[in-house]
């Protein structure tokens, strides 16, 4: 209780903020539509008139709840007009992306880990690619993806792939550094191999490095699905620009949400993993 | 066939250089600023090489001969998107951003439970794909700049935030008594202890945000923008098929970047002077 009322006190004050900005942002529009009609509108009337409105500038929370009920329990889920439909078009993208970049990116550190020249060459450029707005080059990977004939999923997946590939890489090589000299050494004196010391040692210890860079890199995933879907037809990248095209706010915003809400559990969900994992080798603090 | 075996050839070579570099003297300054150069260089060439050798199309991949020559001839319109892109979308938003998430901090911290409300939501809110209100802020502030300015100020609003109350609660028990013991007063406390303490993680955050900043620029044009800016360009030139100049703005987009973060980095050596990590 202690930890939870603060968060609903803020949750809350963001909330009533938003009424009070979209009474603030739709009134005009309600305003000009009763000087059109000849009548004058005031107190409550107004004040409902701007959360009832099919495009408001800024819909109230209880419309995009509504937008979210709707698009998830009001459709077949097979329907053009269901979140669960787009979103998981978004969601295989992202998923499909995350484990081939986390994959590589694994499989790169490992290599930079135990060939000096590997790191020298190559660590400075993933490192300088942290800085580089990458998502930049998603919709020119999308067209020419689509060129090479790949299907839009693929296309969606090796745009994720890219932008997750870059933490892991920088998080697993300071992962697979941890070990200190004195535990490097103790496997010496076991006449340990290479092959071994990474098994036994190197890769149990970097697991909260490799947590932190997943919970960084499922997040960057399903940003470049969704960015990778706004010249696609389907997917929640889709419905936000289909949205903004059409004036729809109301779409808009459920697939923001919808959108966040799958970000929300990707997170938590690979938090729930590390914890469980962590737990079992002895490791939780 | 020769450009590949060229390829090959020049591929192998440079491995070898670099691995004998490595080898013989990696701890050298200058071997380490050779080798990953190299190794750029090596990936430039083999690219071109491949590219001339299976004559692969332009549409698909240009060499990046083709890229160096239109980055070269097209330098007034690149420098009209950077301006568009970075100077008025990017850095208008990080500064707004970073300012009112720094003053927030600031006006929070002696509420610890405005604190605590605000942290869980801070961190909730900085792991979620924000750049999806681009939509929204072009539809609010029009095609132009502000729009590009809103994205980014919601961008980097929270991990500014965020690592800003926690650097503020980074000085030591010890050091807020002695400040006491000197009578000092809350601003007087803040100002000279607490705030310069906090300045290694306000400088992580905004590091952070730098990244996100141009991302943000870059997305919310591809929603609509003038016809300039480095997104709009992008999303032009692919209709256009001009994959040279869409590799220009992203070598651009990579320098800006990288130079954006070698500023704020340059800028937190001098305020940061004291700290274990920028002492070598």
């Amino acid at each position: 209780m202690n930890r939870l009322l603060p968060i609903l006190t803020v949750v809350a004050a963001i909330v009533v903020l938003w009424y009070g900005a979209a009474v603030w942002l739709n009134g005009p529009w309600v305003q000009d539509q009763a000087a059109r009609a000849g009548v004058t509108v005031s107190g409550m009337d107004f004040v409902g008139q701007t959360m009832t409105q099919d495009r408001p500038v800024l819909p109230a929370p209880h419309q995009v709840i509504k937008g979210l009920y709707d698009g998830v329990a009001g459709q077949a889920i097979t329907s053009k007009k269901s979140l669960i439909y787009h979103g998981w078009i978004t969601l295989s993208g992202t998923l499909l992306g995350f484990v081939i970049g986390t994959g590589l990116g694994i499989l790169l550190a490992v290599g930079i880990v135990h060939n000096k020249a590997m790191d020298l060459s190559v660590m400075p450029w993933a490192i300088a690619s942290q800085m580089i707005p990458i998502i930049a080059i998603a919709p020119m990977l999308a067209v020419v993806m689509n060129s090479l004939g790949a299907s839009g999923i693929v296309t969606k997946a090796i745009i994720s792939a890219y932008l997750s590939f870059f933490p892991v890489v920088v998080g697993m090589v300071k992962g697979l550094r941890s070990p200190d000299a004195m535990q490097l050494d103790l496997l010496r004196t076991y006449s340990a191999g290479e092959a071994t010391t990474l098994g036994k040692l190197r890769l149990p210890s970097s697991m909260p490095y490799l947590f932190a860079s997943l919970k960084v890199g499922i997040a960057a995933s399903l940003v470049g699905a969704i960015v990778g879907e706004l010249n696609q037809p389907a997917g929640l990248g889709a419905r936000l620009l289909s949205g903004s095209y059409y004036g729809q706010t109301v779409q808009i915003w459920a697939a923001l949400f919808a959108a966040a809400t799958m970000a929300a559990l990707l997170v938590v969900g690979i938090g729930r993993i590390e914890t469980v994992t962590l737990r079992r080798m002895g490791m939780a603090r | 066939m020769s450009w590949l075996i060229f390829a090959v050839v020049f591929w192998l070579v440079a491995w070898g250089v670099n691995s004998y570099a490595a080898r013989v003297a990696g701890r050298n300054r200058w071997v380490r600023l050779f080798v990953p150069t190299l190794f750029g260089i090596t990936v430039l060439v083999v690219w071109e090489a491949v590219i001339k050798g299976l004559q692969v199309s332009p549409i698909i991949l240009p060499p990046p001969s083709a890229i160096g020559a239109k980055l070269a001839s097209s330098l007034p319109v690149l420098w009209g998107d950077l301006v568009q892109t970075f100077f008025k979308g990017a850095l208008s938003g990080y500064l707004i951003g970073c300012g009112a998430a720094v003053l927030v901090a600031v006006a929070i911290d002696r509420s610890p439970f405005l604190q605590r409300g605000l942290l869980p939501v801070g961190n909730f809110v900085a792991a979620l794909p924000i750049v999806g209100i681009a939509p929204i802020m072009v539809m609010w502030f029009g095609f132009d700049w502000q729009s590009k300015a809103a994205v980014v100020v919601v961008m980097v609003f929270f991990p500014v935030l965020v690592n800003t109350v926690a650097g503020l609660s980074a000085s030591d028990r010890m050091q807020r008594d002695l400040m006491a013991t000197w009578g000092a007063s809350y601003w007087q406390g803040l100002w000279k202890l607490r705030l310069p303490a906090a300045m290694p993680f306000i400088f992580n955050g905004l590091k952070i945000a730098g990244t996100l900043a141009l991302i943000g620029a870059i997305v919310a044009e591809f929603f609509g923008s003038p016809t300039r800016g480095m997104g709009f360009r992008i999303t032009a030139e692919i209709g256009q098929l001009g994959l040279d100049m869409i590799w220009a703005e992203i070598a651009v987009a990579a320098l800006a970047g990288s130079a954006f973060y070698g500023l704020i980095a340059l800028i937190e050596r001098g305020v940061t002077f004291w700290h274990p990590s920028q002492r070598n």
